[in-house]
């Protein structure tokens, strides 16, 4: 049986909505962490303001809070309905694209998506302070993991599997992306040889929102490094986070619904340059371009990832 | 009738146990305390993880709510069940008769059996479907009796739902329920299985695909979207069948052939089980505004190149003004005495019924003709001397708007409530497929109105259902 555009579609944000609300709930645990350290007047507000544009999620917030502090901003990013990006708003919209397509996902990947749902829009946000919002950031980790664990050991692999896998990577390559550009001024490379203590902070922060901190290690052997670092989140095609792995599985998803359509289609082309971007590159060259232009050009080239699918496979 | 002690379906009279609840009994009265509760509060978070829920109407959009599961099943032995099925296939065959004479030649109009006024000026009839040929002469492919037991052999039919019925996924989840909580009941029963009911539909619509299609046909659910009330039984029965769930823009007609949008481009539709009612299927031919359709379907239907399940205009056999001609239909087609009774039905239009009626108000059920899922009615000895004023008012202003029938003494059955067992009222809902054969499944949905002396059992007014057992031989 044939899929419906719809269902396509519907598969594609659903795991996009998961992976997004486990990306907000890294954010801002780093945002949150970063203000903790924060010695300086103010500086704990720049530090959650800065995770809020990287989120794409700070004008929102301005139009309703005049101070940002870890209370006002850990309420906008993990419950509040008007923040379309909220912990609360991703989970609600991919339990909604989940029933839609219930009959195309399995039992395993909808209870798993349910209960997290049910659970979470029962959590009064008064009770989440302190340790208790670190927990709850881990929790939403966990229920995202437990929906991927459920998706991989139970779907059928078929177009839906390859609707799913990309709804997740094209959302998990945008987020690597805006990570990396929140703090890029400290990846930049400068004077001196070693970083101070405060960029170490960052780094090992920014490192940690990517679940990367000691995956860092095995693969450098070595201190933190700035450029490291910026070639491992981005270049590095072991890890699973960086924007060179989530361009390639995304292209070889589309490669397994050509195989499995008989056809090619225009977003082929439109992957295969974000591939390009990220493949065929060192860092130097990427310094040398400007770290923050690239980081701009690779999620807008990854939106138009979404808007090839969208024309190509009849999402309506 | 007039009997005002209800019909125990568990007891006699002289507190004995009934045959079909022997092995009940004994199970019930080894349950220790308090178990009975456990398996209410398990059976609750059973539902609510599968999603099994409904939306209700008027209250916050999104909210969902389960209906209440009842742990005590509803018992109905081997022959009793064959009575009652024998019942019903008559009726349903009976019924698809008159649906093909009132679209044809009105046989039975002519024949002054069923008055032509009824018919012709009925709401529910609709003339486009006139001379339309659909597929084995069937129009109400999916149909639910509703039935009442007032007696150990009476058995009335309250009303037949010919258009859209629901509730077919909570018979089949309430089973699944019921022997996840309580399998050692069912070790000691033989249970007729209703588990083969969505494999029995797609046998039922494969077998009414326009003769023109080819190969394995097409089967497409349409629902209304994620939130109509059913969503949860459309994407259900979709999935046991293994067919396409369509909202209404994931189809469209082109050339007279109906189409889904899938990711490799259209792929044809033989057979569309559409939970949208009439007005919604088509704007083209039904209501302009409707956004829930999908536009030229009806033609593509008319051209004989889609089967619609059920038909449209399949309304006019279960209006409650045509329900009191039913036992005639029957006589008329099959040249038979009908096998179930009809609820005595007063007509409001006849000047003495009338009066009688208005007279004995508070005793008696008054219906809307079009009204459904329990609203638009009162029963007349729970309600109020406000609303019978009410209800006197509306029939005198517009008589034939309403039906009035005596209250009827619904059966009781055991039911668990606050951790106590007490008798609460039960209909039942029998689900028919018609299409190369009629293919019964034995059972149905029971439906208990939780609310002590109620009568009302629709989920909607606080109704919640119980497992549904036909014992084998």
């Amino acid at each position: 049986m044939r899929m419906l555009g719809r269902t396509a579609q519907n598969l594609f944000w659903l795991s996009r909505y998961v992976e997004r609300a486990e990306n907000m709930a890294r954010l801002l645990e780093v945002g949150y962490r970063m203000s903790l350290t924060s010695r300086r007047e103010g500086g704990a507000s720049e530090h959650l303001v800065s995770m809020m544009q990287a989120a794409e999620v700070d004008e929102g917030f301005a139009e309703k809070h005049d101070v940002a502090d870890v209370d006002t901003v850990a309420h906008y990013m993990m419950f509040d309905p008007d923040n379309p990006n909220s912990v609360y708003s991703c989970l609600m919209a991919a339990r909604t694209n989940a029933r839609s397509v219930r009959t195309a996902i399995t039992t395993d990947m909808w209870e798993s998506m349910n209960e997290a749902w049910l659970e979470y829009s029962q959590i009064r946000p008064r009770d989440v302070r302190g340790a208790k919002l670190l927990e709850l950031l881990q929790w939403v980790k966990q229920r995202s993991h437990e929906f991927r664990g459920a998706l991989l050991g139970t779907i059928l692999r078929d177009d839906g599997f390859s609707f799913l896998q990309m709804g997740n990577f094209v959302e998990r390559a945008d987020n690597t992306a805006r990570i990396l550009d929140m703090k890029y001024y400290v990846l930049l490379p400068r004077a001196t040889l070693v970083g101070g203590d405060l960029d170490i902070q960052q780094w090992t922060l920014i490192l940690r929102a990517a679940s990367a901190h000691r995956a860092y290690r095995h693969v450098y052997h070595d201190r933190y490094k700035a450029h490291n670092i910026a070639d491992f989140l981005m270049l590095r095609p072991e890890m699973p986070r960086s924007l060179v792995y989530c361009a390639r599985f995304v292209q070889q998803n589309m490669d397994t619904l050509t195989t499995l359509y008989g056809r090619k289609e225009a977003c082929h082309e439109v992957a295969q340059g974000m591939v390009d971007m990220v493949a065929n590159t060192d860092m130097d060259a990427i310094f040398a371009h400007g770290l923050h232009e690239f980081l701009t050009e690779f999620i807008a080239r990854n939106n138009r990832v979404t808007d090839a699918l969208s024309e190509s496979y009849n999402f309506y | 009738m007039g009997d005002t002690t209800p019909f125990d379906e568990m007891y006699n009279p002289d507190g004995s146990v009934r045959e079909p609840y022997r092995a009940l009994a004994g199970w019930l009265s080894e349950q220790p305390d308090k178990a009975l509760g456990l398996m209410q509060a398990d059976a609750e978070a059973i539902f609510r993880r599968l999603g099994i829920t409904f939306a209700v109407y008027g209250s916050d959009e999104g909210t969902e709510k389960v209906i209440p599961f009842d742990v005590i099943p509803r018992i109905i032995a081997a022959q009793e069940w064959r009575k009652l099925s024998k019942g019903i296939e008559q009726r349903v065959k009976a019924l698809n008769a008159f649906l093909y004479d009132v679209y044809h030649r009105q046989e039975i109009l002519r024949a002054g059996r069923v008055p032509e006024k009824l018919i012709l000026n009925n709401a529910a009839f609709c003339p486009q479907m006139m001379g339309l040929e659909p597929a084995k002469g069937v129009y109400a492919h999916i149909i639910g009796v509703d039935l009442v037991r007032v007696g150990a052999d009476g058995y009335y039919v309250l009303e037949d739902n010919l258009r859209t019925p629901s509730g077919v996924s909570y018979m089949l989840e309430d089973r699944e329920a019921m022997m996840i909580l309580a399998p050692d009941l069912f070790q000691r029963s033989k249970v007729a299985p209703v588990e083969n009911y969505p494999e029995n539909l797609r046998r039922t619509l494969e077998s009414v695909a326009p003769v023109n299609s080819r190969g394995t046909p097409v089967i497409a659910v349409l629902t209304p979207g994620i939130y109509n009330s059913a969503y949860f039984e459309h994407s259900f029965l979709a999935d046991q069948m293994g067919a396409q769930l369509c909202e209404g823009h994931d189809l469209f007609v082109d050339g007279g052939k109906v189409y889904m949008r899938t990711t490799t481009g259209p792929e044809r539709v033989d057979v569309v089980y559409r939970r949208i009612d009439d007005d919604y299927l088509d704007p083209l031919t039904f209501r302009p505004d409707s956004m829930l359709g999908v536009p030229g379907i009806f033609d593509a239907y008319r051209a004989g190149n889609v089967t619609l399940v059920n038909a449209p205009g399949t309304g006019i056999a279960d209006d409650k003004a045509v329900y009191t001609y039913v036992p005639e239909i029957i006589e008329f087609y099959l040249g038979e005495k009908s096998l179930l009774q009809n609820v005595p039905t007063y007509n409001c239009t006849d000047q003495d019924e009338r009066e009688w009626v208005l007279e004995n108000i508070a005793d008696l059920v008054v219906k809307e003709v079009h009204g459904s899922g329990g609203y638009g009615m009162m029963v007349g000895p729970t309600a109020t001397e406000e609303m019978h004023e009410e209800f006197k008012r509306k029939i005198l202003a517009r008589p034939d708007n309403y039906i009035v029938q005596p209250t009827l003494a619904l059966s009781t059955c055991p039911t668990h409530i606050n951790g106590d067992v007490a008798p609460r009222h039960v209909d039942l809902r029998p689900y028919v497929l018609v299409g190369d054969e009629v293919r019964i499944t034995p059972g149905g949905l029971t439906r208990v109105a939780l609310k002590q002396g109620s009568l009302v059992v629709n989920s909607s007014q606080g109704g919640g259902t119980k497992d549904t057992w036909v014992l084998e031989d």
